[in-house]
Protein backbone atom coordinates (compact mmCIF):
# COMPACT_ATOMS: atom_id res chain seq x y z
CA UNK A 1 0.00 0.00 0.00
CA UNK A 2 1.49 3.14 -1.00
CA UNK A 3 1.06 6.06 1.29
CA UNK A 4 -1.00 8.22 -0.57
CA UNK A 5 -3.79 5.75 -0.16
CA UNK A 6 -2.83 5.58 3.16
CA UNK A 7 -3.80 9.30 3.74
CA UNK A 8 -6.99 9.37 2.14
CA UNK A 9 -8.34 6.28 3.78
CA UNK A 10 -7.09 8.45 6.76
CA UNK A 11 -9.00 11.36 5.66
CA UNK A 12 -12.43 9.12 5.09
CA UNK A 13 -11.79 7.96 8.67
CA UNK A 14 -11.54 11.29 9.81
CA UNK A 15 -14.71 12.43 7.54
CA UNK A 16 -16.72 9.27 8.99
CA UNK A 17 -16.05 10.44 12.84
CA UNK A 18 -17.15 13.82 12.42
CA UNK A 19 -20.15 12.60 10.51
CA UNK A 20 -20.72 10.42 13.66
CA UNK A 21 -19.88 12.80 15.69
CA UNK A 22 -22.81 15.23 14.55
CA UNK A 23 -25.07 12.59 14.65
CA UNK A 24 -24.68 11.94 18.08
CA UNK A 25 -24.97 15.43 19.06
CA UNK A 26 -27.87 16.38 17.31
CA UNK A 27 -29.59 12.49 18.76
CA UNK A 28 -28.72 13.73 22.27
CA UNK A 29 -30.40 16.92 21.79
CA UNK A 30 -33.52 15.15 20.37
CA UNK A 31 -34.06 13.46 23.49
CA UNK A 32 -32.80 16.11 25.83
CA UNK A 33 -36.63 17.18 26.55
CA UNK A 34 -37.83 13.32 27.05
CA UNK A 35 -34.83 12.96 29.15
CA UNK A 36 -35.92 16.13 30.83
CA UNK A 37 -39.39 14.78 31.62
CA UNK A 38 -38.22 12.34 33.28
CA UNK A 39 -35.80 13.59 35.41
CA UNK A 40 -38.18 16.56 36.67
CA UNK A 41 -40.52 13.41 37.50
CA UNK A 42 -38.11 12.72 39.92
CA UNK A 43 -37.06 15.99 41.66
CA UNK A 44 -38.54 18.13 44.17
CA UNK A 45 -40.45 21.24 43.36
CA UNK A 46 -37.46 23.46 44.54
CA UNK A 47 -35.57 21.35 41.89
CA UNK A 48 -37.50 22.06 38.99
CA UNK A 49 -36.04 25.23 37.35
CA UNK A 50 -32.24 24.39 38.72
CA UNK A 51 -30.07 23.33 35.50
CA UNK A 52 -29.00 20.56 37.56
CA UNK A 53 -29.59 17.35 34.96
CA UNK A 54 -30.33 14.77 37.42
CA UNK A 55 -32.38 14.93 40.85
CA UNK A 56 -29.91 15.43 43.91
CA UNK A 57 -32.46 12.96 45.70
CA UNK A 58 -34.83 10.86 43.46
CA UNK A 59 -38.10 10.02 44.86
CA UNK A 60 -41.46 8.27 44.04
CA UNK A 61 -42.93 11.00 45.65
CA UNK A 62 -45.11 12.51 42.77
CA UNK A 63 -45.83 9.45 40.85
CA UNK A 64 -47.79 8.31 44.36
CA UNK A 65 -49.31 11.50 44.22
CA UNK A 66 -50.46 11.78 40.57
CA UNK A 67 -51.75 7.83 41.28
CA UNK A 68 -53.45 8.49 44.21
CA UNK A 69 -54.79 11.70 44.46
CA UNK A 70 -55.77 12.16 40.67
CA UNK A 71 -57.94 9.23 38.51
CA UNK A 72 -54.90 8.70 37.19
CA UNK A 73 -55.18 4.55 36.80
CA UNK A 74 -58.92 4.92 35.54
CA UNK A 75 -57.94 6.92 32.59
CA UNK A 76 -54.69 4.52 31.94
CA UNK A 77 -57.36 1.64 31.79
CA UNK A 78 -60.32 3.45 29.88
CA UNK A 79 -57.26 4.17 27.03
CA UNK A 80 -56.00 0.63 27.34
CA UNK A 81 -59.33 -0.55 26.79
CA UNK A 82 -59.93 1.92 24.20
CA UNK A 83 -56.96 1.52 22.16
CA UNK A 84 -57.17 -2.64 22.50
CA UNK A 85 -60.24 -2.76 21.17
CA UNK A 86 -59.94 -0.46 18.22
CA UNK A 87 -56.04 -2.26 17.76
CA UNK A 88 -58.02 -5.50 17.20
CA UNK A 89 -60.93 -4.67 15.59
CA UNK A 90 -59.57 -2.66 12.91
CA UNK A 91 -56.96 -5.59 12.36
CA UNK A 92 -59.54 -7.78 11.47
CA UNK A 93 -61.38 -5.84 9.02
CA UNK A 94 -58.57 -4.16 7.27
CA UNK A 95 -56.87 -7.62 6.98
CA UNK A 96 -60.39 -8.71 5.19
CA UNK A 97 -60.01 -5.56 3.07
CA UNK A 98 -56.28 -5.97 2.04
CA UNK A 99 -56.71 -9.60 1.10
CA UNK A 100 -59.56 -9.03 -0.82
CA UNK A 101 -58.28 -5.86 -2.56
CA UNK A 102 -55.12 -7.85 -3.20
CA UNK A 103 -56.14 -11.13 -4.32
CA UNK A 104 -60.11 -12.03 -5.11
CA UNK A 105 -61.14 -11.08 -8.56
CA UNK A 106 -64.49 -9.05 -8.60
CA UNK A 107 -65.85 -5.74 -10.66
CA UNK A 108 -64.83 -2.42 -9.32
CA UNK A 109 -62.12 -3.95 -7.31
CA UNK A 110 -59.44 -1.18 -8.18
CA UNK A 111 -62.42 1.53 -8.28
CA UNK A 112 -63.05 0.43 -4.99
CA UNK A 113 -59.78 0.39 -3.61
CA UNK A 114 -58.56 3.99 -5.09
CA UNK A 115 -61.88 5.47 -3.52
CA UNK A 116 -61.15 3.75 0.32
CA UNK A 117 -57.74 4.48 -0.26
CA UNK A 118 -58.40 8.60 -1.05
CA UNK A 119 -59.76 8.83 2.12
CA UNK A 120 -56.65 8.97 2.96
CA UNK A 121 -56.09 12.20 2.51
CA UNK A 122 -59.18 13.16 4.94
CA UNK A 123 -57.31 14.39 7.94
CA UNK A 124 -59.98 14.24 11.50
CA UNK A 125 -59.80 18.08 12.11
CA UNK A 126 -61.01 18.73 9.35
CA UNK A 127 -64.77 16.61 9.74
CA UNK A 128 -64.53 17.18 13.04
CA UNK A 129 -67.26 19.37 13.09
CA UNK A 130 -70.08 17.06 10.99
CA UNK A 131 -68.28 13.49 12.50
CA UNK A 132 -69.05 15.26 16.35
CA UNK A 133 -73.14 16.19 15.32
CA UNK A 134 -73.27 12.17 13.52
CA UNK A 135 -71.86 10.87 16.72
CA UNK A 136 -74.24 13.77 18.67
CA UNK A 137 -76.99 12.27 16.63
CA UNK A 138 -76.39 8.18 17.03
CA UNK A 139 -76.62 8.89 20.55
CA UNK A 140 -72.85 7.70 21.53
CA UNK A 141 -71.32 10.96 23.33
CA UNK A 142 -69.66 10.30 26.33
CA UNK A 143 -69.57 6.40 25.37
CA UNK A 144 -67.25 3.80 25.02
CA UNK A 145 -68.84 3.51 21.22
CA UNK A 146 -68.26 7.07 20.19
CA UNK A 147 -64.19 6.77 21.69
CA UNK A 148 -63.92 3.46 19.94
CA UNK A 149 -65.94 3.19 16.40
CA UNK A 150 -64.79 6.22 14.74
CA UNK A 151 -61.14 5.50 15.02
CA UNK A 152 -61.17 2.48 13.66
CA UNK A 153 -61.58 2.95 9.86
CA UNK A 154 -58.14 4.07 8.75
CA UNK A 155 -57.60 3.52 4.97
CA UNK A 156 -53.70 3.46 5.67
CA UNK A 157 -53.80 0.11 7.24
CA UNK A 158 -55.86 -1.13 4.41
CA UNK A 159 -53.11 0.37 2.18
CA UNK A 160 -50.37 -1.27 3.96
CA UNK A 161 -52.18 -4.78 4.08
CA UNK A 162 -52.76 -4.70 0.37
CA UNK A 163 -49.18 -4.20 -0.52
CA UNK A 164 -48.27 -6.95 1.53
CA UNK A 165 -50.78 -9.57 0.51
CA UNK A 166 -49.89 -8.66 -3.12
CA UNK A 167 -46.41 -9.51 -2.82
CA UNK A 168 -47.26 -12.82 -1.05
CA UNK A 169 -46.56 -16.02 -3.44
CA UNK A 170 -50.02 -16.78 -5.19
CA UNK A 171 -49.13 -20.85 -4.69
CA UNK A 172 -49.97 -21.09 -1.02
CA UNK A 173 -53.67 -20.07 -1.10
CA UNK A 174 -54.01 -22.09 -4.77
CA UNK A 175 -53.13 -25.22 -3.12
CA UNK A 176 -55.61 -24.21 -0.35
CA UNK A 177 -58.18 -23.87 -3.22
CA UNK A 178 -57.74 -26.69 -4.47
CA UNK A 179 -58.72 -28.85 -1.70
CA UNK A 180 -61.94 -27.38 -2.04
CA UNK A 181 -61.47 -24.47 1.03
CA UNK A 182 -63.76 -21.84 1.02
CA UNK A 183 -62.62 -18.37 0.94
CA UNK A 184 -63.21 -17.73 4.78
CA UNK A 185 -61.23 -20.50 5.37
CA UNK A 186 -58.47 -19.65 3.32
CA UNK A 187 -58.72 -16.22 4.95
CA UNK A 188 -58.84 -17.48 8.55
CA UNK A 189 -56.59 -20.47 8.40
CA UNK A 190 -54.42 -19.26 5.02
CA UNK A 191 -54.11 -15.75 4.60
CA UNK A 192 -54.08 -14.81 9.06
CA UNK A 193 -51.35 -16.83 9.80
CA UNK A 194 -48.71 -15.78 7.16
CA UNK A 195 -49.71 -12.31 8.12
CA UNK A 196 -48.37 -12.17 11.41
CA UNK A 197 -44.96 -10.37 10.95
CA UNK A 198 -47.31 -7.37 9.42
CA UNK A 199 -50.32 -8.04 11.66
CA UNK A 200 -47.72 -7.46 15.08
CA UNK A 201 -46.04 -4.03 13.41
CA UNK A 202 -49.16 -2.69 12.60
CA UNK A 203 -51.12 -3.34 15.97
CA UNK A 204 -48.21 -1.41 17.92
CA UNK A 205 -48.72 1.36 15.56
CA UNK A 206 -52.55 1.48 15.71
CA UNK A 207 -52.11 0.80 19.74
CA UNK A 208 -49.61 3.34 19.66
CA UNK A 209 -51.66 5.85 17.57
CA UNK A 210 -54.85 5.87 20.02
CA UNK A 211 -52.78 5.99 23.01
CA UNK A 212 -51.80 9.39 22.09
CA UNK A 213 -54.88 10.80 20.45
CA UNK A 214 -56.00 13.45 21.55
CA UNK A 215 -58.35 16.10 19.79
CA UNK A 216 -61.36 12.96 18.98
CA UNK A 217 -61.56 11.70 22.90
CA UNK A 218 -61.38 15.49 23.65
CA UNK A 219 -64.18 16.01 21.65
CA UNK A 220 -66.65 13.45 22.07
CA UNK A 221 -66.09 12.81 26.00
CA UNK A 222 -67.56 15.43 28.31
CA UNK A 223 -67.69 13.08 31.34
CA UNK A 224 -64.29 12.83 32.77
CA UNK A 225 -65.66 8.83 34.07
CA UNK A 226 -64.50 7.98 29.82
CA UNK A 227 -61.45 10.55 30.14
CA UNK A 228 -58.46 8.94 27.68
CA UNK A 229 -54.68 9.77 29.23
CA UNK A 230 -54.06 12.33 27.01
CA UNK A 231 -57.22 14.55 27.72
CA UNK A 232 -56.28 13.90 31.22
CA UNK A 233 -52.91 15.19 31.09
CA UNK A 234 -54.13 18.25 29.41
CA UNK A 235 -56.79 18.66 31.85
CA UNK A 236 -54.07 18.46 35.14
CA UNK A 237 -51.73 21.16 33.50
CA UNK A 238 -54.91 23.40 33.41
CA UNK A 239 -55.73 22.25 37.14
CA UNK A 240 -52.12 22.48 38.55
CA UNK A 241 -50.66 25.27 36.16
CA UNK A 242 -47.47 25.19 38.69
CA UNK A 243 -46.85 21.91 39.80
CA UNK A 244 -44.39 21.01 37.31
CA UNK A 245 -43.34 17.59 39.44
CA UNK A 246 -46.63 16.27 39.44
CA UNK A 247 -46.99 17.08 35.67
CA UNK A 248 -44.06 15.48 34.80
CA UNK A 249 -44.40 12.06 36.72
CA UNK A 250 -48.33 12.27 34.69
CA UNK A 251 -46.49 12.99 31.99
CA UNK A 252 -44.19 9.71 32.53
CA UNK A 253 -46.29 7.55 33.57
CA UNK A 254 -48.43 8.04 30.46
CA UNK A 255 -45.49 8.10 27.95
CA UNK A 256 -43.29 5.40 29.50
CA UNK A 257 -45.66 2.55 28.18
CA UNK A 258 -45.07 3.93 24.60
CA UNK A 259 -41.24 4.17 25.00
CA UNK A 260 -40.92 0.92 27.10
CA UNK A 261 -43.16 -0.41 23.72
CA UNK A 262 -40.57 1.53 21.39
CA UNK A 263 -37.68 -0.03 23.19
CA UNK A 264 -38.65 -3.67 22.81
CA UNK A 265 -39.93 -3.11 18.92
CA UNK A 266 -37.99 -0.82 17.58
CA UNK A 267 -36.83 -2.66 14.93
CA UNK A 268 -40.44 -3.89 13.77
CA UNK A 269 -41.77 -0.39 14.05
CA UNK A 270 -38.78 1.49 12.30
CA UNK A 271 -38.85 -1.34 10.07
CA UNK A 272 -42.55 -1.34 8.96
CA UNK A 273 -42.72 2.56 8.63
CA UNK A 274 -39.43 3.01 6.28
CA UNK A 275 -41.31 0.34 3.99
CA UNK A 276 -44.53 2.60 4.28
CA UNK A 277 -43.74 5.39 1.72
CA UNK A 278 -45.00 5.10 -1.79
CA UNK A 279 -43.08 3.26 -3.96
CA UNK B 1 -73.22 -20.60 -8.66
CA UNK B 2 -69.98 -20.54 -10.71
CA UNK B 3 -66.18 -20.41 -9.48
CA UNK B 4 -66.55 -17.00 -10.22
CA UNK B 5 -69.85 -15.82 -8.75
CA UNK B 6 -68.63 -16.86 -5.18
CA UNK B 7 -65.04 -15.42 -5.73
CA UNK B 8 -67.12 -12.29 -6.56
CA UNK B 9 -69.39 -12.22 -3.45
CA UNK B 10 -66.73 -13.46 -1.36
CA UNK B 11 -64.86 -10.26 -2.31
CA UNK B 12 -67.78 -7.25 -2.01
CA UNK B 13 -68.39 -9.47 1.58
CA UNK B 14 -64.66 -9.01 2.91
CA UNK B 15 -64.48 -5.78 2.15
CA UNK B 16 -68.02 -4.50 3.35
CA UNK B 17 -67.13 -3.71 6.94
CA UNK B 18 -64.37 -1.28 5.99
CA UNK B 19 -66.01 0.19 3.00
CA UNK B 20 -69.35 0.96 5.36
CA UNK B 21 -67.21 2.31 7.91
CA UNK B 22 -64.90 4.42 5.80
CA UNK B 23 -67.97 5.85 3.99
CA UNK B 24 -69.79 6.33 7.22
CA UNK B 25 -67.42 7.63 9.16
CA UNK B 26 -65.62 9.79 6.69
CA UNK B 27 -67.03 10.13 3.56
CA UNK B 28 -70.36 11.34 5.00
CA UNK B 29 -68.75 13.72 7.09
CA UNK B 30 -66.87 14.98 4.20
CA UNK B 31 -69.93 15.68 2.10
CA UNK B 32 -71.65 17.29 5.16
CA UNK B 33 -68.67 19.17 6.15
CA UNK B 34 -69.47 20.95 2.35
CA UNK B 35 -73.03 21.85 3.84
CA UNK B 36 -73.16 21.73 7.25
CA UNK B 37 -71.71 26.02 6.55
CA UNK B 38 -75.33 27.05 5.22
CA UNK B 39 -76.99 26.01 8.41
CA UNK B 40 -77.59 27.48 11.91
CA UNK B 41 -77.08 24.73 14.05
CA UNK B 42 -77.93 24.87 17.53
CA UNK B 43 -76.31 22.97 20.26
CA UNK B 44 -79.23 20.49 20.54
CA UNK B 45 -78.96 19.82 16.87
CA UNK B 46 -81.92 21.78 15.14
CA UNK B 47 -80.79 22.87 11.15
CA UNK B 48 -81.96 26.14 9.99
CA UNK B 49 -80.93 27.03 6.53
CA UNK B 50 -79.39 30.77 6.60
CA UNK B 51 -78.09 30.56 2.49
CA UNK B 52 -74.42 32.43 3.09
CA UNK B 53 -74.70 34.15 6.39
CA UNK B 54 -71.66 32.25 8.02
CA UNK B 55 -69.62 32.81 4.72
CA UNK B 56 -70.74 36.63 4.72
CA UNK B 57 -69.93 36.47 8.71
CA UNK B 58 -65.94 35.06 8.01
CA UNK B 59 -65.20 37.66 5.12
CA UNK B 60 -65.52 40.32 7.45
CA UNK B 61 -64.21 38.56 10.53
CA UNK B 62 -60.43 39.29 11.14
CA UNK B 63 -59.64 36.69 13.48
CA UNK B 64 -60.75 34.21 10.24
CA UNK B 65 -58.07 36.12 8.32
CA UNK B 66 -55.51 35.93 11.07
CA UNK B 67 -56.13 32.17 10.76
CA UNK B 68 -55.26 31.84 7.37
CA UNK B 69 -51.84 33.97 7.50
CA UNK B 70 -51.34 31.86 10.45
CA UNK B 71 -51.94 28.79 8.92
CA UNK B 72 -50.12 29.69 5.53
CA UNK B 73 -47.01 30.70 7.26
CA UNK B 74 -46.73 27.57 9.32
CA UNK B 75 -47.09 25.29 6.32
CA UNK B 76 -44.63 27.24 4.52
CA UNK B 77 -42.18 26.96 6.87
CA UNK B 78 -43.05 23.06 8.43
CA UNK B 79 -43.13 21.73 5.17
CA UNK B 80 -39.55 22.30 3.35
CA UNK B 81 -38.53 21.91 7.27
CA UNK B 82 -39.87 18.85 7.99
CA UNK B 83 -38.67 17.71 3.79
CA UNK B 84 -35.08 19.47 4.41
CA UNK B 85 -34.63 17.67 8.31
CA UNK B 86 -35.86 14.67 7.14
CA UNK B 87 -33.86 14.26 4.47
CA UNK B 88 -30.53 15.46 6.04
CA UNK B 89 -30.83 13.07 9.12
CA UNK B 90 -31.55 9.84 6.47
CA UNK B 91 -28.38 10.28 4.95
CA UNK B 92 -25.97 11.08 7.92
CA UNK B 93 -27.52 7.93 9.26
CA UNK B 94 -27.69 6.18 6.46
CA UNK B 95 -25.05 3.37 6.08
CA UNK B 96 -26.74 0.71 8.35
CA UNK B 97 -24.32 -0.01 10.99
CA UNK B 98 -24.71 -0.49 15.10
CA UNK B 99 -23.77 3.38 15.88
CA UNK B 100 -26.34 4.32 13.34
CA UNK B 101 -29.03 2.05 14.12
CA UNK B 102 -28.98 3.96 17.87
CA UNK B 103 -28.74 6.92 16.14
CA UNK B 104 -32.14 6.29 14.14
CA UNK B 105 -33.81 5.28 17.11
CA UNK B 106 -32.81 8.49 19.07
CA UNK B 107 -34.21 10.79 16.50
CA UNK B 108 -37.87 8.42 15.94
CA UNK B 109 -37.86 8.54 19.91
CA UNK B 110 -39.88 11.62 20.20
CA UNK B 111 -42.52 10.12 18.06
CA UNK B 112 -44.15 7.41 20.31
CA UNK B 113 -44.81 10.71 23.13
CA UNK B 114 -47.92 11.95 22.31
CA UNK B 115 -48.14 15.68 21.42
CA UNK B 116 -49.76 16.10 24.52
CA UNK B 117 -46.87 15.19 26.62
CA UNK B 118 -45.00 17.00 23.94
CA UNK B 119 -46.03 20.16 24.76
CA UNK B 120 -46.27 20.08 28.33
CA UNK B 121 -43.01 19.24 27.96
CA UNK B 122 -41.74 22.39 25.90
CA UNK B 123 -44.25 24.63 28.24
CA UNK B 124 -42.15 23.54 31.39
CA UNK B 125 -38.70 24.21 29.46
CA UNK B 126 -39.57 27.28 27.74
CA UNK B 127 -41.06 28.86 31.14
CA UNK B 128 -39.85 32.60 31.07
CA UNK B 129 -36.59 33.38 32.43
CA UNK B 130 -35.93 30.73 34.80
CA UNK B 131 -36.57 27.32 32.03
CA UNK B 132 -33.94 26.06 30.42
CA UNK B 133 -34.21 27.31 27.05
CA UNK B 134 -34.65 30.88 28.90
CA UNK B 135 -31.28 30.18 30.67
CA UNK B 136 -29.41 28.98 27.20
CA UNK B 137 -30.49 32.07 25.80
CA UNK B 138 -29.44 34.50 28.42
CA UNK B 139 -25.41 32.37 28.02
CA UNK B 140 -25.68 33.12 24.53
CA UNK B 141 -26.26 37.01 25.18
CA UNK B 142 -30.51 37.26 24.44
CA UNK B 143 -31.83 37.45 27.62
CA UNK B 144 -35.43 38.30 27.98
CA UNK B 145 -36.46 35.94 25.11
CA UNK B 146 -39.90 34.56 25.52
CA UNK B 147 -40.44 31.49 22.97
CA UNK B 148 -43.83 31.13 23.87
CA UNK B 149 -44.75 34.31 24.76
CA UNK B 150 -43.71 36.55 22.29
CA UNK B 151 -46.22 37.02 19.51
CA UNK B 152 -43.42 37.38 16.48
CA UNK B 153 -41.75 34.06 17.82
CA UNK B 154 -44.00 32.07 19.31
CA UNK B 155 -45.27 30.41 15.38
CA UNK B 156 -42.02 29.77 15.32
CA UNK B 157 -41.48 27.91 17.97
CA UNK B 158 -44.77 25.84 17.32
CA UNK B 159 -42.97 24.94 13.66
CA UNK B 160 -39.59 24.06 15.37
CA UNK B 161 -41.36 21.67 17.82
CA UNK B 162 -43.17 20.30 15.15
CA UNK B 163 -40.33 19.79 13.27
CA UNK B 164 -38.29 18.16 15.92
CA UNK B 165 -41.35 15.70 16.50
CA UNK B 166 -41.74 14.39 13.06
CA UNK B 167 -38.49 14.39 11.87
CA UNK B 168 -37.64 11.02 12.88
CA UNK B 169 -40.46 9.92 11.12
CA UNK B 170 -39.52 11.58 7.37
CA UNK B 171 -36.15 9.78 8.16
CA UNK B 172 -37.56 6.74 8.10
CA UNK B 173 -39.56 7.58 4.94
CA UNK B 174 -36.08 8.73 3.00
CA UNK B 175 -34.25 5.81 4.61
CA UNK B 176 -36.87 3.72 3.07
CA UNK B 177 -36.63 5.79 -0.37
CA UNK B 178 -32.67 5.63 -0.03
CA UNK B 179 -32.53 1.78 0.52
CA UNK B 180 -34.04 0.90 -2.86
CA UNK B 181 -31.27 2.63 -5.01
CA UNK B 182 -29.13 0.19 -6.41
CA UNK B 183 -25.54 0.23 -5.09
CA UNK B 184 -23.86 0.04 -8.79
CA UNK B 185 -25.41 3.33 -9.80
CA UNK B 186 -22.68 4.74 -7.24
CA UNK B 187 -19.88 2.63 -8.21
CA UNK B 188 -20.39 3.54 -11.70
CA UNK B 189 -20.64 6.94 -11.03
CA UNK B 190 -17.53 6.68 -8.77
CA UNK B 191 -15.47 4.77 -11.47
CA UNK B 192 -16.32 7.78 -13.75
CA UNK B 193 -14.97 9.98 -11.07
CA UNK B 194 -17.83 12.03 -9.77
CA UNK B 195 -17.73 13.82 -6.37
CA UNK B 196 -20.17 13.05 -3.45
CA UNK B 197 -22.17 16.34 -4.58
CA UNK B 198 -22.55 15.33 -8.35
CA UNK B 199 -23.80 11.57 -7.47
CA UNK B 200 -26.25 13.33 -5.07
CA UNK B 201 -27.87 15.45 -7.70
CA UNK B 202 -27.61 13.10 -10.35
CA UNK B 203 -28.73 9.93 -8.83
CA UNK B 204 -29.87 10.36 -5.47
CA UNK B 205 -32.27 13.31 -5.71
CA UNK B 206 -33.89 11.79 -8.99
CA UNK B 207 -33.93 8.55 -7.64
CA UNK B 208 -35.91 9.79 -4.26
CA UNK B 209 -38.59 11.47 -6.26
CA UNK B 210 -41.19 9.14 -5.42
CA UNK B 211 -40.27 9.16 -1.69
CA UNK B 212 -40.15 13.28 -2.40
CA UNK B 213 -43.72 13.03 -3.18
CA UNK B 214 -44.93 10.56 -0.69
CA UNK B 215 -43.45 13.24 1.92
CA UNK B 216 -43.95 16.52 0.69
CA UNK B 217 -48.03 15.39 0.21
CA UNK B 218 -48.14 13.70 3.93
CA UNK B 219 -46.59 16.78 5.62
CA UNK B 220 -48.67 19.17 3.19
CA UNK B 221 -51.87 17.48 4.32
CA UNK B 222 -50.59 17.31 7.73
CA UNK B 223 -49.70 21.19 8.24
CA UNK B 224 -52.67 22.65 6.20
CA UNK B 225 -55.02 20.61 8.49
CA UNK B 226 -52.83 21.22 11.16
CA UNK B 227 -52.99 17.59 12.63
CA UNK B 228 -50.17 17.85 14.81
CA UNK B 229 -50.58 21.99 15.10
CA UNK B 230 -54.06 21.38 16.77
CA UNK B 231 -52.69 19.23 20.39
CA UNK B 232 -49.20 21.62 20.70
CA UNK B 233 -51.27 24.83 20.40
CA UNK B 234 -54.33 23.24 22.54
CA UNK B 235 -51.75 23.32 25.51
CA UNK B 236 -49.62 25.39 24.97
CA UNK B 237 -50.76 28.68 23.73
CA UNK B 238 -54.60 28.38 22.97
CA UNK B 239 -54.00 30.40 19.51
CA UNK B 240 -52.58 33.21 21.80
CA UNK B 241 -50.39 35.34 22.37
CA UNK B 242 -52.14 37.76 20.36
CA UNK B 243 -53.52 35.44 17.93
CA UNK B 244 -50.37 34.69 16.74
CA UNK B 245 -50.46 30.79 16.93
CA UNK B 246 -54.20 30.77 15.76
CA UNK B 247 -54.27 28.11 13.31
CA UNK B 248 -57.61 27.37 11.55
CA UNK B 249 -58.12 23.74 13.22
CA UNK B 250 -57.74 25.50 16.40
CA UNK B 251 -60.48 28.19 15.53
CA UNK B 252 -62.87 25.98 14.21
CA UNK B 253 -62.64 23.95 17.76
CA UNK B 254 -62.94 26.76 19.31
CA UNK B 255 -65.89 28.21 17.61
CA UNK B 256 -67.82 24.35 17.82
CA UNK B 257 -67.20 23.47 20.88
CA UNK B 258 -66.39 26.75 23.37
CA UNK B 259 -69.65 29.12 21.40
CA UNK B 260 -71.39 26.02 19.93
CA UNK B 261 -71.45 27.89 16.72
CA UNK B 262 -71.56 24.74 14.81
CA UNK B 263 -72.91 26.25 11.37
CA UNK B 264 -69.92 28.86 11.36
CA UNK B 265 -67.49 26.14 12.56
CA UNK B 266 -68.32 23.74 9.61
CA UNK B 267 -68.24 27.13 7.18
CA UNK B 268 -64.91 27.31 8.40
CA UNK B 269 -63.50 23.94 7.67
CA UNK B 270 -65.31 24.27 3.84
CA UNK B 271 -63.11 26.75 3.28
CA UNK B 272 -60.36 24.39 4.79
CA UNK B 273 -61.60 21.73 2.44
CA UNK B 274 -60.90 23.81 -0.13
CA UNK B 275 -57.37 25.11 1.10
CA UNK B 276 -56.85 21.04 1.05
CA UNK B 277 -57.93 20.72 -2.45
CA UNK B 278 -55.97 23.51 -3.66
CA UNK B 279 -52.59 22.56 -2.24
CA UNK B 280 -52.49 19.07 -3.19
CA UNK B 281 -54.18 19.50 -6.66
CA UNK B 282 -51.19 22.21 -6.85
CA UNK B 283 -48.49 19.49 -5.38
CA UNK B 284 -50.31 16.65 -8.19
CA UNK B 285 -49.88 19.00 -11.29
CA UNK B 286 -46.12 19.90 -9.83
CA UNK B 287 -45.01 16.77 -9.24
CA UNK B 288 -46.85 14.68 -12.38
CA UNK B 289 -48.79 12.98 -9.77
CA UNK B 290 -48.71 10.27 -7.30
CA UNK B 291 -47.50 6.72 -7.85
CA UNK B 292 -50.62 4.87 -6.55
CA UNK B 293 -50.58 2.06 -8.69
CA UNK B 294 -48.49 -0.48 -7.82
CA UNK B 295 -49.24 -3.32 -10.27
Amino acid sequence: MNSESLVTRRQVNLVRLVWMAIALILALMTIFPLFWMVSIAFKTPTEVFQPALLPKAPNWDNFLYVLTEVPFIRYLGNTTFVAGVVTVVALFFHTMAGYALARLRFPGRETLFILMFSTFLVSLPVIIVPLFIMVRTMGMLNTYAGLIIPSIFNAFGIFLLRQYYLSLPREIEEAAVIDGAGYWRIYWSVILPLSRPIIASLAILFFLANWNSFLWPLTVTGDDRLWMVQVGISNFRSQYSASWTYIMAASTIVAAPMLILFVIFQRQIMESIKTSGLK
Amino acid sequence: MSARHREMIAGYLFILPDFLGLLIFVGLPMLLALFIGFFDVNGFGAFEFVGLDNYRRMMVDPLFWQCLRVTGLYTVLLVPGLYFCGLGLALLVRRTNRFNTVMRSMFFAPQMVSLVVIAVIWQLMSSDKVGIVARLFTAIGLPGVSILGDPSIALYTVVFITVWFLMGFYMLIFLGGLQDIPNEYYEAARIDGATAIQSFWHITLPMLRPTSFFVLLVSLVAAVAGQQAFDLIYVMTKGGPANSTQVIIVYIYQQAFQYSSFGYAAAIASILVVILLAATSILFVLTRGGRFHHE
